[in-house]
C-alpha cells in the first residue's frame, strides 16, 4: 500500500481528506441508489461501483478540466467526481427531464457536455473506438485535452478493444486507456475469458506502454493517472492502465451471483478502498472520529438534497417523445 | 452556364475537394483512401494534395475508424469516413447503429454527431454474394441517420456538401455501377438538399419509385415503354430516410400506379415500407395494388447470367408495367 506522506503539511492534509471524501461520496451515494431501487424510485439496469471507488477517485485527479472522459454502464462514480453536479445525476436515474441527459438516458447513460463526459456507454466496448476519435480530434486541433477511455477487462475480448488499441497506438493518439479490472464480466471470471490473463502483455503487444496498479489504494491510484496522464499529455502516445479492484456488490441488481462465493467477497471487503484509507488517515492523525463524522453529514446532505431535487423534479411532457432525434438547430 | 463532361467519380472527388478546401476541420479517412488511391479511385491524387493527416489511410478496423469518426467529430472535426463497401459496413454497425445514431437522444440533446460515412453498395460486377448486396434500405430503419444515395451527378457533388452541414450523422451510399457513369454538370455545381424525392422523368400512367443505379433501368424502361405508348413517371427518392412522401404520393395521385424498383431484397424491406406508407396514405386513390421490384430473395450469385437474373432490369420493369396496365 501507498505510504500516505506523514509530513503532512496542511495542503496534504486537505487533499488526503479530500480523496476519502470523494470516494465515500460515490459510495454513500450508491448505497442511497439501493435503497431507491427497491423503493421503485429507480428502475432498469443499475451497476454498482461499491469496492471501486478508488480507481474513479484516483483517476480524475489526473484529469483536467478540457480531456474527455468515455466511461461505461458502471459510471456513477465518474459522472460524480467529473462534476456532474448529483441532483442532475439522480434526478436522471428518475428519468426526470432535470436529469443530465434529460430523462433519456437512465443510469447507464449520464451525459454532460460542460465537462466533456461522453457518456455511460452500455455496449461493452462501444466507447472505445469513440475515445479514440476524440483524442484524433484533439491532436488534430493541436488541443491540450487527451481522452480518458474506461472499461472493464471484460471488454477486452471485444474487437473493438483490439481495433481501438491499434489505431490508438498506430497514430500515436492521446488516449488513456483505464482497464478497471475487478476480475468478473458479470459471471465470467477473468481466466474464463482471457487465455493470456496478464491484461499488460495485451497492452504491450500494441507497443502501448502500460502499468498495473493496486486499484483498491487510492494514492496509488492517483500516482499512476498523473504517470500515464503526463506520459500522454507530451505527446508520446497512448498509455494503458490497469486497476486490479474488485467489486463488492452483484453485477447489476438482477444478478444472483451464483458465481463467486460468499466467502470470497467478505475477504476482499476487509481490504475495501475506503477502509483501508480511512484506517491509514487515522494513523496519520489526519481522521479522527469528529472529521470523519463532519465528512460524512456533508455528504448525506448532499445526497438529502439530490432525492428532494428528484422527487421534485417534472416528468417531460410525452408530447416531447421524439426530440432530439435530430438535432433541432444548426450544427454545434 | 458552362458545364463539363464528368464522370460520377470525378464528381464524387470534386465534392470531397472542395469539402477539404472549404474547412478545415473536414478529414477523409478509411480503408485505402490515401496512397492506393481510393478502392474505386474516388479520392486518387487527394493525397497527394491534402497530406496524410486529411486523407487518413486506416487499418482493417470498421469498428474503430467508424467510431473514432464518431469522436472526432464530438470532438470538433468535420470527418467523412468511407466504408469500401455496405457489406463490410456490417463490421461497423455497432458504432453506426448503437453510437452514432443514439447519442443525441440519449444524451437528453447534448452530443450530436456530425458525421458523414460515405459507402459504396449494390451489385453487377459479379463480385458475388458477400461484395454485393444493397443494405441501405436496413439503415434506413434507424431514427437518429439519415440515408441519401444520389444517382446523378449534381447529387454526388451536391449531397456532400449539404451531409457535411448537417448537425447529424448523415450515410451516403454510392452505387458501385454509377462511378463509371458519364454525364454533363455544371462547373460551378454546388450543395443540393438531401430530404427530397425528384420526379426524374414526367409520366402519367405509373409511377416508378426507385433510387440508385435501379434510377437509370427505370428510366431506359420508362423511355421503351414510351415507345408503346404507355408515359411512366420517374421518382429518385435521393433520401431513404427521411422518405419524402409528398413527392411519392403526388406523383401516385397522379399515376394512380406504382411500380417500386428496389436492389434490396423485398421481405421486410425500404420498398415493403413504401408500398405500405402508399397504402396509409393514397389507397382510395390507387387504380390497382402497388407493384414491387426488388432483388430475387438469394444472395446475389457470381455466374453473370445468375447475377443478372437476380437483379431488377430495365426488361423486368417494361414487362411489370405491361401487366399492371393489362396491355
Ligand atoms: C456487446 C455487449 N455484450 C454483452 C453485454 C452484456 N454485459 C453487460 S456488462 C457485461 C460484463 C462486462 O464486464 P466488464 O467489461 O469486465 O465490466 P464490469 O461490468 O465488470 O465493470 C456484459 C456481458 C453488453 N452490454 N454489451
Amino acid at each position: 500500500m501507498t505510504k500516505a506522506s506523514t509530513a503532512s503539511s496542511h495542503r496534504d492534509r486537505e487533499h488526503h481528506l479530500s480523496l476519502l471524501k470523494q470516494m465515500l461520496r460515490v459510495r454513500r451515494f450508491e448505497e442511497k441508489c439501493v435503497e431507491l431501487y427497491s423503493q421503485q424510485k429507480i428502475r432498469g439496469f443499475l451497476h454498482l461501483y461499491i469496492g471501486e471507488e478508488a480507481v474513479c477517485t484516483g483517476l480524475m485527479q489526473a484529469v483536467s478540466a478540457d480531456d474527455a472522459m468515455v466511461a461505461t454502464y458502471r459510471e456513477h462514480g465518474h459522472a460524480l467526481l467529473r462534476g456532474i453536479p448529483m441532483n442532475a445525476v439522480l434526478a436522471e436515474m428518475y428519468g426526470k427531464q432535470e436529469g443530465c441527459s434529460g430523462g433519456r438516458g437512465g443510469s447507464m447513460h449520464l451525459f454532460d457536455k460542460a465537462t466533456h463526459f461522453i457518456g455511460g456507454n452500455a455496449i461493452v466496448g462501444g466507447g472505445m473506438p469513440v475515445a479514440v476519435g476524440y483524442a484524433l480530434a484533439a491532436k488534430l486541433r493541436k488541443l491540450k485535452a487527451i481522452s480518458w477511455c474506461v472499461f472493464g477487462e471484460g471488454a477486452m475480448a471485444e474487437g473493438e478493444f483490439h481495433e481501438s488499441m491499434n489505431l490508438a497506438a498506430l497514430w500515436q493518439l492521446p488516449v488513456v486507456f483505464c482497464c478497471e479490472n475487478n476480475y468478473y464480466a458479470m459471471g465470467t471470471a477473468l481466466d474464463r475469458s482471457e487465455s493470456e490473463t496478464n491484461l499488460l502483455k495485451h497492452a504491450k503487444s500494441y507497443r502501448i506502454n502500460a502499468q498495473s496498479v493496486d486499484g483498491m489504494d487510492v494514492l496509488a491510484t492517483e500516482a499512476a493517472s498523473h504517470a500515464a496522464a503526463k506520459w500522454v499529455r507530451a505527446g508520446k502516445g497512448p498509455y494503458f492502465l490497469e486497476f486490479q479492484t474488485y467489486r463488492f456488490r452483484a453485477h447489476s441488481m438482477f444478478d444472483p451471483e451464483r458465481y463467486r462465493e460468499k466467502a470470497e467477497v467478505h475477504d476482499r471487503e476487509q481490504h475495501g478502498p475506503i477502509k483501508r484509507y480511512g484506517e491509514q488517515l487515522r494513523e496519520l492523525g489526519i481522521l479522527d472520529d469528529t472529521g470523519l463524522n463532519t465528512l460524512e453529514a456533508e455528504i448525506a446532505q448532499e445526497i438529502q438534497n439530490a432525492v428532494d431535487f428528484a422527487e421534485a423534479g417534472q416528468l417531460e411532457p410525452v408530447a416531447s417523445l421524439s426530440r432530439f432525434v435530430y438535432s433541432e438547430g444548426a450544427a454545434s | 452556364m458552362a458545364t463539363q463532361e464528368i464522370t460520377y467519380r470525378e464528381a464524387a472527388r470534386e465534392a470531397l475537394r472542395a469539402a477539404l478546401h472549404n474547412d478545415e476541420r473536414v478529414f477523409l479517412m478509411g480503408e485505402d483512401v490515401g496512397r492506393y488511391g481510393g478502392p474505386y479511385a474516388v479520392s486518387l491524387g487527394l493525397l497527394e494534395e491534402f497530406g496524410p493527416d486529411r486523407i487518413r489511410d486506416t487499418p482493417l478496423s470498421e469498428s474503430a475508424f467508424v467510431g473514432a469518426g464518431i469522436g472526432a467529430a464530438l470532438g470538433g472535426m468535420r470527418p467523412i469516413v468511407e466504408i469500401m463497401t455496405v457489406n463490410f459496413s456490417l463490421l461497423a454497425a455497432d458504432q453506426i447503429i448503437n453510437t452514432a445514431a443514439t447519442y443525441l437522444h440519449m444524451s437528453g440533446g447534448q452530443f450530436n454527431v456530425p458525421l458523414v460515412i460515405r459507402m459504396a453498395t449494390g451489385a453487377g460486377f459479379q463480385l458475388a454474394a458477400q461484395h454485393s448486396h444493397s443494405l441501405e434500405g436496413w439503415y434506413a430503419h434507424i431514427p437518429g441517420l439519415k440515408i441519401v444515395t444520389p444517382a446523378t451527378l449534381e447529387d454526388v457533388r451536391g449531397m456532400l456538401p449539404t451531409a457535411l452541414a448537417d448537425p447529424d450523422p448523415v450515410l451516403i451510399f454510392e452505387h458501385l455501377a454509377l462511378y463509371n457513369r458519364k454525364g454533363q454538370l455544371v462547373e460551378d455545381a454546388g450543395p443540393v438538399d438531401i430530404d427530397r424525392a425528384r420526379v426524374r422523368r414526367q409520366g402519367t400512367a405509373v409511377s416508378l419509385i426507385t433510387y440508385g443505379n435501379s434510377l437509370w433501368k427505370c428510366i431506359e424502361a420508362a423511355e421503351q415503354l414510351a415507345g408503346e405508348g404507355i408515359d411512366a413517371e420517374v421518382v429518385d427518392l435521393r433520401s431513404l430516410r427521411p422518405l419524402d412522401d409528398q413527392t411519392i404520393m403526388a406523383s401516385v395521385r397522379k399515376t394512380r400506379r406504382a411500380v417500386i424498383v428496389d436492389e434490396g431484397w423485398r421481405s421486410g424491406s425500404l420498398s415493403a415500407e413504401i408500398a405500405a406508407r402508399i397504402h396509409e396514405q393514397a389507397f382510395y386513390e390507387l387504380d390497382a395494388p402497388v407493384v414491387r421490384l426488388c432483388s430475387e430473395e438469394v444472395p446475389i450469385p457470381y455466374a453473370k447470367h445468375l447475377e443478372e437474373a437476380a437483379l431488377p432490369q430495365a426488361e423486368k420493369i417494361v414487362r411489370a408495367v405491361r401487366e399492371l396496365l393489362g396491355t
